[in-house]
């Protein structure tokens, strides 16, 4: 699976680095930053709760060929 | 046992997220999502900031999406639950049987007391924003009772929107309630700013009823106010008059141990707003009344059906946000009033920001943040391992460069 994210959605509410600052971080205008796009099997699961726990909806899983 | 039918009760936030958890995990049985109001589930955060300010539409606040599938009954609340034969009944008096349910009804807004009802605008609802949107539309004026963050977004919008806006605080600073006196004086500069008036250690004795469409707001002391638009934001009060029958732990919210599994009913969780979780660090109950709180127990209660052999225990930094004149503002930790506050002024990359940093014993408690979310998150990750305020003055020094103490 692979992380996308939609920069104009974000809103730096930053509960994606919160909890999983692995895959995610801000950058200096709030503005979220995929550390790592590629997500293995056994990080499915934060990953997945740092997708829902986005406000903005601009973070989300897809697999790699999409 | 085999979990093949699980009820959610409660369309919000909390709802919603934990039925997309609960597929997302891999659960293929029943799943049925009551919701007392009609609306299609949206997300409440925005009807008090963006909503109100037009920078948003209802389309955009919509909760469903593509993965998760489930039965949605909406427009029916519910009426009771029978913990014993794991049945709720609706308000049109169809039984519902579950193997697992989740309680996610939240809140509603406190009424002032002594006051007709009619003369004060409700701000809970998708209906209520986007009526309360239209009066501001009208640039009448507007009188805010309850200096809390529902009540600062609020007079935002409504400063934003032409009017002229008056908050009616009583304590003696807004926000100080949360933030306390030092960080809470930053929210007031940023509405004095802003020409917001507000008045403080004065209560509401009363709102009247003007000629027209006015009101006419009598405080305390004597004073009084004309409004075109009067707002109450003085707290809220759970959802939980539907489970008066049930013998659930009832008092301030629904009584949930450390996994937000309801005390003394089997397979009946309550998570959200509405819920009164035991938090083990502290050795206490709360209820917290925040978006974040919200999802995250959804995901950890969905884990708790699926997983009952792994069981998780909430123990989560708490967050909460404001939007105000396109300042976010963010908190995250738990403000005690006693803990030492510094305020600083930092020059990052993206500007000149504030920040609080509060601190008990050289720990950092808490940390609000003014239009700086890298700043929120580095401070939230350093809450999440305990650090020294110390540190966490090292990290944000290294984001930005030098702080200037202001307090």
């Amino acid at each position: 699976m692979r992380i996308h994210a939609d920069i104009a959605r974000c809103q730096g509410y930053g509960n994606c680095a919160g909890l999983d600052s692995e895959h995610f971080d801000l950058d200096d205008d709030g503005l979220v930053v995929i550390r790592r796009e590629r997500v293995t099997d056994d990080e499915d699961m934060i990953v997945r709760e740092a997708v829902r726990s986005c406000p903005a909806e601009a973070i989300w899983l897809a697999d790699d060929d999409d | 046992m085999t979990i093949d039918h699980v009820v959610v009760v409660g369309s919000s936030v909390a709802g919603i997220r934990a039925a997309q958890a609960l597929r997302a995990d891999g659960y293929d049985g029943e799943l049925v999502v009551v919701g007392a109001e009609s609306a299609a589930p949206y997300d409440k955060p925005p009807l008090s900031k963006q909503l109100l300010t037009g920078e948003t539409t209802t389309a955009d606040i919509g909760l469903l999406r593509a993965d998760g599938e489930f039965d949605l009954r909406l427009g029916v609340a519910a009426a009771s639950l029978d913990p014993a034969s794991k049945k709720v009944v609706l308000a049109d008096g169809q039984p519902i049987a579950y193997d697992a349910l989740i309680i996610a009804t939240g809140v509603r807004a406190r009424m002032l007391p002594g006051t007709d009802e009619t003369l004060v605008s409700p701000l809970r609802e998708l209906k209520d924003a986007v009526a309360l949107r239209a009066r501001l539309a009208s640039g009448a004026p507007v009188v805010i009772i309850g200096g809390g963050f529902i009540g600062a977004e609020v007079a935002a919008a409504a400063a934003v929107a032409g009017c002229q806006v008056t908050i009616v605080e009583a304590l003696p600073a807004p926000f100080a309630r949360v933030l306390g006196p030092d960080a809470g004086a930053l929210v007031s500069e940023l509405h004095a700013a802003h020409g917001v008036r507000v008045l403080t250690n004065v209560t509401v004795a009363g709102v009247e009823k003007l000629p027209g469409d006015g009101a006419l707001v009598r405080l305390a002391d004597g004073r009084t106010l004309e409004a075109g638009t009067v707002v109450a934001g003085v707290g809220c009060v759970p959802n939980t008059e539907w489970l008066g029958d049930s013998g659930l732990p009832l008092a301030d919210g629904v009584h949930t141990d450390e996994h937000c599994a309801v005390r003394g009913a089997a397979d009946v969780y309550a998570i959200g707003d509405v819920a009164r979780w035991h938090d083990r660090a502290g050795g206490i109950t709360r209820r917290d009344e925040h978006w974040t709180n919200a999802v995250e127990q959804a995901n950890l209660v969905a884990h708790q059906i699926l997983r009952p052999d792994d069981p998780r225990h909430y123990a989560s930094v708490p967050y909460f946000w404001s939007d105000q004149y396109g300042v976010k503002i963010q908190l995250v930790g738990r403000v005690a009033l006693d803990d030492a506050v510094q305020v600083l002024r930092c020059a990052t990359p993206a500007g000149d920001r504030n920040v609080a940093l509060y601190s008990r014993d050289g720990r950092l408690t808490a940390a609000v943040t003014f239009g700086w979310p890298r700043g929120s998150v580095t401070a939230r990750q350093a809450l999440q391992r305990g650090a020294a305020v110390t540190d966490v003055l090292a990290a944000l020094t290294k984001l930005s460069g030098p702080l200037t103490r202001e307090v």
